[in-house]
């Protein structure tokens, strides 16, 4: 990316809600673990291509390359985590 | 797209562990983007696997938790304070590190130092390489796009727009973290400051600074 | 025949080293915008498991020496417009050097 033309440095910042930090954490944790490194994360990232990269944030894109990292690296099945994420959203659906 | 606000999320100030139980609160009108639910979903599969435990993840975020850059600002202190801690550093940012009682972290730190001829200042164009050990996550703008496209090309007109001025004699430095070590710059001690113990000296050293935008001042 | 599980550093500091102009499809951490410039060695960081491997989960083999390599900015960007004598140091694995005159 260096180089290339862009706008003003915005100097924003935002406390990271706990979500983020806990795909952060899980990075930390598969790493120590040698379930991933950095660097399939990154391949992961960067093979979203310009357009998924721009609308995705930051942690969202981590998000997507752990989980393509999982399952490349098959520690789980693409349909565990599909049914586990539809799971979560029923859940999410249930009124408390 | 998700929002950042940590209203929802204080929503469930009850640690990963609960989390992994309960279905998430759907009060404050808050979403769960798919990539909120992935994080749910992916994180109890790979608990219910064995692979961590809710209390590892919980410990983890509240390790990155306690990192702020106050660590390295008194890493700083200490070398402008002490000649032969700040030769240590600038030859062994890890053995430094240690030495000041802190981790040496999992990259090798490269310490580059400001001089009256010389500013630093540091980025990843790649992604958001970052002394996180040492300082904490890094502010979005550091892993903007702005940021990283500009920084490396123009970074006089860059530090500008960070408030920093630097003298035409001045040579600018551009560290570009692509690779397995991690940048702190060591800002010069500032004038005024005579005299001052290391703990006021490290109220002076800005996040900022040790990225190299921006030169500690005395208010 | 063996095999070596890391490649011997061939450069020293001071040293004058062309980046490859390459595009290999995959993860490199090579940055574009200093392929095919010429630095001078600043420094040998270590010897480090390849990236572009790993990326694929790979061993990484062989191991790579890094190197911190020190541009002059105005070899880098045809436009620059502040002091010639401004750098940028950029961390480069082994196998995208060569030796330049």
């Amino acid at each position: 990316m260096g180089g290339l033309p862009a706008g003003r440095v915005e100097a924003v910042e935002h406390d990271y809600a706990l979500w983020e930090k806990r795909v952060d954490a899980m990075v930390t944790l598969l790493s120590t673990r040698r379930l991933m490194t950095v660097d399939e994360l990154r391949r992961n990232i960067e093979a979203l291509g310009p357009e998924a990269y721009d609308r995705m944030t930051y942690y969202e894109r981590w998000m997507h390359a752990v989980a393509q990292t999982m399952i490349q690296r098959g520690v789980v099945s693409l349909d565990e985590v599909g049914r586990k994420i539809a799971e979560v959203e029923r859940r999410a659906d249930v009124p408390l | 797209m998700s929002t950042h606000d940590s209203d929802h999320d204080d929503g469930h100030s009850h640690d990963a562990a609960a989390a992994h139980r309960h279905p998430p609160r759907a009060d404050l009108g808050d979403t769960l983007t798919y990539y909120r639910a992935m994080e749910i979903g992916l994180r109890e599969l790979l608990i219910d696997k064995g692979v961590f435990t809710a209390d590892d993840v919980r410990k983890q975020v509240e390790n990155m938790d306690s990192r702020s850059p106050a660590q390295g600002a008194r890493v700083v202190a200490k070398a402008w304070v002490d000649p032969e801690y700040r030769k240590l550093l600038l030859q062994d940012g890890g053995e430094a590190c240690v030495a000041a009682g802190f981790d040496r972290g999992p990259y090798k730190l490269v310490v580059v130092e400001n001089t009256p001829d010389a500013h630093n200042v540091v980025v990843c164009t790649l992604c958001s390489c970052y002394p996180r050990w040492l300082l904490g996550l890094p502010p979005d703008w550091y892993k903007s796009r702005a940021y990283r496209s500009r920084v490396v090309r123009e970074p006089r007109a860059v530090l500008r727009e960070f408030g920093t001025e630097i003298p035409d004699h001045v040579t600018v430095r551009v560290h570009d973290s692509t690779a397995d070590m991690r940048y702190l710059v060591l800002p010069q001690r500032p004038p005024g400051a005579d005299g001052w113990s290391e703990e006021r000296l490290a109220a002076l050293v800005s996040r900022d600074a040790m990225i190299g935008v921006s030169v500690p001042r005395v208010p | 025949m063996s095999r070596s599980d890391s490649v011997e550093p061939r450069f020293q500091p001071g040293d004058r080293v062309e980046v490859r102009l390459a595009y290999p499809p995959g993860h490199v951490r090579t940055p574009y915008y200093i392929r095919g410039k010429a630095g001078i060695i600043e420094r040998l960081c270590g010897v480090y498991g390849n990236p572009e491997e790993l990326a694929y989960a790979r061993p990484g083999l062989p191991r790579q020496p890094l190197y911190r390599v020190r541009f002059r900015q105005r070899d880098v960007w045809p436009d620059y417009r502040g002091r010639p004598v401004d750098t940028v140091d950029v961390e480069i694995f082994q196998h995208w050097l060569e030796a330049a005159p």
